[in-house]
């Protein structure tokens, strides 16, 4: 018999306070003035509670470089950031492209017992580009993968991406793309701009981002299948999902909490920001810091004033964090030899908050409901009500936190945030009815 | 980012400051100066006068000037800047270097007078005669100051001085000229110590 | 001033110090001993991780002739090829007491990087496809020098300004002394945000004939030949017709102009012969000024109080 958690006075997705009593891994009652003998009481005086967020797009490492991040560390640090399902996307080393090394993940993940974590099976061998790995064998694996990704590299062949996106109608599947022409981006080591001229590093140009997107959406829509749009980038990217979705094509898109917020400009030491009061005193310590490095690059404060209002009009469906571990030595170096990636689980509810404000039932919907559904992950998504699996987390809005990489539970300390204060903390979390965090901390 | 350029005069003088040497007394210690110069060189034959930034350069010109008055003999002048051959360098932020002007004919074989307008430490000249065997091989080198301040910290003297000034420590001697500083004057100014 | 990474690091007035500092140091050149104490007991080491002789021995002849110590520390033959990182090789230098690390790097905001690990100061002597701010001091040394000034001038730099770290510098720098400067070039060679990037006013041209008769200054820029396989341009013949300063190109320049490269040249390709041996050309000067330049910004950063 598991322990019951009372928690008292919690607005449900911004809601009035109420009580909500998790027992047997649901929400078995929700009300006023519960009462629960034996329960332990959470006081929730002033949190929020959202559905357990989902992110589509997290790299575990695991596999192959466990000194950079575990399927448990990353747990650990999806938790404590209001987490309750990542999908572990399939650039390991080896990489997820078989049964199994996603039944490896998916029982890692179990063995954590964090989070959920939904492996991402590789759309070809070896994320090579030229053979279609076994896609079926890993959706009718135990890790039921749904979601196909060669993420760090693009499906650029169109007859291969085509028939990738016509293979997995079989079973229901979805390839999420990372949208990059790999001929316009050889070199490529920033957003291909002013900035990049001023520094002297190779520009990737938006126009690789965009049209590999417009050549997807177009496929997808002649092959009737889903199309899954990772990290979406730029103004002109949005553009073309926008044309796409009136057509009626059956595409999705995430854009990751760093595009929401940050510039290119910090390549340069700048601090400017898509939320500018939020840099207050706040800038990087040094220009060519690699820890900005990410791909897609971190574009122009037009490119996230367009992501922010495609994310707010349902252009853009998700936000996922794009959490990319790396290893010290992997950042303190040259930028051209720094690998692209940035931590995101347990910072990305207070950049959405420092985006978006309180709008929590769009919170709840870009960083829940959405990416659960595309995922299928049936028990994640749903807002805490009676007879709903108890998969949530609380916040708590009036908290102010300035981050500081080591005291991230991630193994790694690639936070482009570092020394900002950012507002809203996670108070707890609770995965099927089980606390993973609680008054702040991981439980285990 | 600034950097000091070449020293500045003060433009408000300290609390207190005594005028040890005015104008006209100034003006006839550069003649003695000159007729010694005159005497100990035999007229001032095969003689270099060098002056050592910043206000020796002037000095140097103004006794060259004088040389000519008196005898109609033209002594080159030339500016020997010292700053890369300091040995406190390290002590203070950069300083700017100021030009060197080697007089045509050169100083080999020539007898080279070095001219400054204070002689403190000895630093200065000891300095200015290594500057000097970087750029030839003079016959003899000599010194001319137009005051001599006392508190040696190296085993130099000068030839000529216009007037030996006892000091303390914590005084300081400040001459300014017309050339650089608007007008002539030498003053002690008490309370701090500088060369 | 504690490092020289980028001409933007230079405003008019520590530029212009710069320049009449080098001018004392040309002096030098011309003595019997050619050297200074001034940096007596300092140590200058030169971090090259790329083959670049010429800037190489110009920084050596630079801190020997003000008496520094020099420590020449190459990527070839060295840790550097075990793979040892920037920052342990930077805290190695730190270890060994290095006063200036110069340094030279394929990776363009390497010396920025550098600056960060080690206590003394940086001068970049060419980072990847950014910057090399001696070489366009050395270039303002030399327009100065020749023509008596550098404001008011009109400065066409010509060639492949998307990969050059020379033409950076020199937009910069020229820019902040009052010079003109337009970038002529074939349209996949030149940035097209390269003016608002680095200082507004800077023109761009894709006609070199156009741009000849005003200047006062050409400064040709090494093209490689291999960027054709890029397709940045179709052929050296193609590229040399349209962009190569020859001898009939070379006399519709006003008669003082001055013809500047900051080499090593590709005779034929960018520039003539004709035009390299021409008495406008200021090539080998350069060189020379190279030096005194790089002992003044030596001078400078290490000279005083650190």
């Amino acid at each position: 018999m598991t322990e019951s958690y009372l928690i008292r006075g919690v607005r449900v997705v911004g809601a009035a306070p109420t009580d909500l009593l998790l027992r047997d891994g649901v929400v078995a009652e929700a009300g006023h003035g519960l009462t629960a003998p034996g329960a332990t009481v959470v006081d929730a005086d002033g949190l929020v509670a959202l559905p357990g967020l989902v992110d589509l797009h997290t790299h575990l490492r695991e596999p192959g470089r466990e000194d950079a991040e575990t399927v448990e560390s990353g747990s650990r640090a999806a938790a404590l950031g209001g987490y309750t399902a990542v999908c572990a996307m399939a650039n390991t080393s080896p990489v997820a492209d078989t049964a199994g090394v996603v039944e490896q993940v998916w029982r890692l993940g179990r063995e954590a017992g964090l989070v959920d974590v939904q492996p991402i099976g590789a759309v070809t061998v070896g994320l090579a580009g030229e053979h279609l790995a076994e896609l079926g064998a890993m959706a009718s694996s135990a890790a039921r993968v749904r979601i196909f990704s060669d993420d760090g590299h693009c499906v650029a062949d169109p007859r291969l991406m085509r028939r990738a996106l016509e293979y997995v109608k079989a079973f229901d599947g979805i390839i999420a793309q990372h949208a990059e022409e790999p001929r316009l981006t050889v070199g490529a080591q920033m957003h291909e701009g002013e900035v990049a001229t001023r520094l002297g590093l190779t520009g990737w140009p938006a126009v690789a981002e965009e049209a590999i997107i417009a050549r997807d959406v177009l496929l997808t829509e002649h092959v009737g299948s889903r199309l899954h749009v990772c990290h979406v980038s730029t103004a002109g990217s949005v553009e073309v999902l926008r044309h796409a979705k009136a057509r009626g094509v059956r595409v999705t898109a995430e854009v990751t909490p760093h595009h929401l917020l940050l510039t290119d400009e910090l390549v340069a030491g700048r601090a400017v920001l898509g939320t500018p009061e939020l840099a207050g005193t706040w800038r990087p310590t040094t220009s060519y810091d690699p820890v900005f490095k990410v791909n897609p690059p971190l574009r122009t404060a037009s490119d996230v004033a367009a992501l922010r209002q495609a994310l707010v009009d349902g252009i853009i469906d998700v936000v996922a964090t794009d959490h990319a571990p790396h290893a010290l030595e992997d950042k303190e170096c040259e930028w051209a030899y720094a690998r692209p990636g940035m931590l995101g689980l347990e910072t990305a509810l207070s950049v959405l908050l420092a985006v978006v404000g309180e709008r929590w039932d769009l919170i709840a919907e870009r960083m829940s409901r959405t990416p659960a559904r595309i995922a299928g992950l049936t028990e994640h998504g749903r807002d805490p009500a009676p007879g709903v699996p108890a998969n949530l987390t609380l916040v708590d809005p009036a908290a102010r936190r300035t981050v500081d990489p080591g005291e991230l539970a991630s193994r790694s300390r690639n936070t482009p945030y570092a020394g900002m204060t950012l507002p809203g903390r996670v108070v707890a979390t609770f995965l099927r009815g089980e606390p993973t965090v609680l008054d702040g901390k991981a439980v285990k | 980012m600034a950097y000091p350029q070449a020293a500045q005069p003060q433009p408000v003088p300290p609390p207190s400051v005594k005028v040890i040497l005015t104008s006209a007394e100034l003006a006839r210690m550069v003649d003695r100066i000159a007729h010694q110069i005159l005497e100990k060189t035999q007229g001032a034959a095969d003689t270099v006068l060098l002056g050592i930034p910043t206000r020796g350069a002037p000095l140097a010109r103004r006794l060259a000037a004088r040389i000519s008055a008196f005898e109609g003999i033209e002594a080159p002048v030339g500016v020997l800047d010292i700053t890369l051959y300091r040995d406190d360098l390290r002590r203070h932020a950069v300083r700017a270097v100021g030009p060197t002007e080697v007089p045509r004919g050169g100083i080999d074989g020539k007898r080279v007078i070095l001219v400054d307008d204070v002689l403190f430490s000895g630093r200065t000249v000891r300095a200015a005669l290594d500057a000097l065997n970087d750029l030839g091989r003079p016959s003899s080198v000599q010194l001319a100051v137009l005051v001599d301040r006392g508190h040696r910290e190296l085993p130099i003297r000068a030839d000529y001085v216009g007037k030996n000034i006892p000091t303390a420590l914590s005084e300081s001697v400040k001459v300014t000229l017309a050339e650089t500083d608007g007008s002539d004057e030498v003053r002690l100014i008490a309370g701090r110590a500088q060369s | 001033m504690k490092h020289l990474l980028s001409g933007a690091d230079l405003d008019a007035a520590t530029a212009t110090l710069i320049l009449d500092t080098a001018a004392e140091m040309a002096n030098v050149a011309g003595r019997e001993v050619k050297k200074l104490p001034a940096l007596r007991g300092r140590t200058v080491v030169n971090l090259f991780y790329e083959d670049s002789t010429r800037t190489r021995i110009s920084f050596e002849a630079a801190a020997k002739r003000l008496s520094a110590d020099v420590i020449n520390f190459s990527a070839k033959g060295s840790s550097v090829s075990k793979g040892e990182s920037l920052k342990d090789t930077a805290l190695t230098l730190q270890a060994m007491g290095a006063d200036a690390v110069v340094v030279r790097h394929p990776a363009s905001g390497a010396p920025h990087r550098l600056a960060n690990w080690v206590d003394g100061s940086v001068i970049n002597a060419g980072d990847g496809i950014h910057e090399h701010p001696t070489q366009a001091l050395l270039d303002a040394y030399t327009m100065r020098s020749r023509l008596g000034r550098i404001a008011g001038l009109h400065v066409a730099v010509v060639g492949d300004v998307l990969h050059s770290r020379v033409a950076r510098s020199n937009v910069l720098l020229l820019a902040t002394l009052g010079a003109k400067v337009t970038l002529v070039g074939p349209p996949t060679l030149i940035p097209v945000d390269i003016g608002t990037a680095l200082a507004p006013g800077t023109e761009v041209s894709y006609d070199l004939d156009a741009v000849l008769p005003t200047a006062d200054v050409v400064m040709m820029l090494r093209v490689q030949r291999e960027r054709m396989d890029d397709s940045y341009f179709p052929s050296a013949r193609e590229y040399a017709r349209r962009y190569g300063l020859d001898g009939p190109r070379m006399r519709r320049l006003p008669d003082h102009a001055i013809v500047m490269h900051p080499g090593p040249m590709n005779r034929g390709m960018e520039i003539a012969p004709e035009v390299a041996d021409s008495p406008r050309s200021t090539i080998v000067e350069q060189v020379t000024n190279g030096v005194s330049v790089r002992m003044a910004v030596l001078y400078l950063l290490l000279g005083g109080l650190t």
